[in-house]
């Protein structure tokens, strides 16, 4: 087992921990730690495969921006005592075994698959490179460019509306 | 490594985030839950653009197309977060509670 290899299986580890306590923690704030834990995991398994801008643009937008708008709701609300009342176990129970039979089925969809051996290139390569993505972004892709920022323009002007006070 | 880790473990992340939207009844933990969702499904698309660029023979710009589509999921989602958490503190200002089962007004 190679350094590569290591570094996947910890990473993995470290993901689907995360995501495990974002589902089972009581407290919302833990959540949101388990969240930017497993955000970090992500940036670690593009920054394997050589993607370097989506790594760094991963914890810039996500763990940066994202999660602190949500950790800003969270104590703005004063949730971090908030119980979940109503509960109903059965509800709970019915949920978890509904996602482990989408996962069952999918896995079972893989297993017949003919890429499930193709290699994933790792550590080499550079189209994840800031040049050659910033290329083709600002070539091919100019028009949902500039698309994207009048949806930023409207998303912002839609969320000062709603939260207005009447 | 094989592309079948990849898939597995971005399925093992959607699912978690199946079963958290499914369980929980808090709006917020429902949200991230919907966020891993999107970033497994990330992963994915940059996991087969590294695959798609080996295959292709390691061409100059094959697989940079799936890498631009993940950064325009996560532009998308940005977007998505701030109107997303605006309508739940609009929620929390009417109800005084985020609990999703109070949600159901249009039953009625």
């Amino acid at each position: 087992m190679n350094i590569t290899q290591l570094l996947f299986w910890v990473l993995t580890v470290i993901a689907i921990g995360s995501a495990l306590m974002i589902v089972t923690s009581k407290n919302p704030v833990y959540s949101v730690l388990g969240l930017i834990v497993t955000f970090f995991a992500i940036s670690g398994h593009y920054i394997l495969m050589n993607a370097q801008f989506l790594a760094i643009v991963n914890i810039i937008v996500y763990a940066g921006a994202i999660m602190v708008l949500f950790l800003f709701v969270i104590m703005l609300m004063n949730l971090s005592k908030a119980t979940e009342t109503l509960k109903n176990k059965w509800l709970q129970i019915v949920g978890a075994i509904a996602g482990s039979c989408l996962f069952l089925v999918l896995i079972a969809a893989l297993k017949n698959t003919e890429v499930k051996q193709n290699l994933v290139e790792m550590g080499t390569g550079d189209i994840g490179l800031v040049k050659s993505l910033g290329r083709e972004l600002f070539t091919t892709f100019v028009i949902p460019f500039e698309i994207s920022s009048v949806l930023f323009l409207s998303a912002m002007i839609g969320s000062v509306v709603i939260g207005k006070k009447e | 490594m094989p592309i079948n880790y990849y898939i597995t473990l971005a399925l093992c992340l959607f699912a978690i985030g199946v079963v958290g939207v499914l369980t929980r009844r808090n709006a917020i933990i429902v949200f991230m839950c919907v966020e891993l969702m999107l970033n497994s499904v990330n992963l994915l698309l940059v996991a087969f653009s590294k695959m798609h660029h080996i295959a292709k023979g390691a061409a100059a710009t094959a697989g940079t197309d799936g890498q631009l589509f993940v950064f325009f999921i996560m532009v998308v989602a940005a977007a998505e977060v701030s109107v997303g958490l605006a309508i739940i503190v609009m929620m929390y200002r009417n109800v005084h509670s985020i609990n999703i089962n109070f949600l159901n007004r249009l039953k009625h």
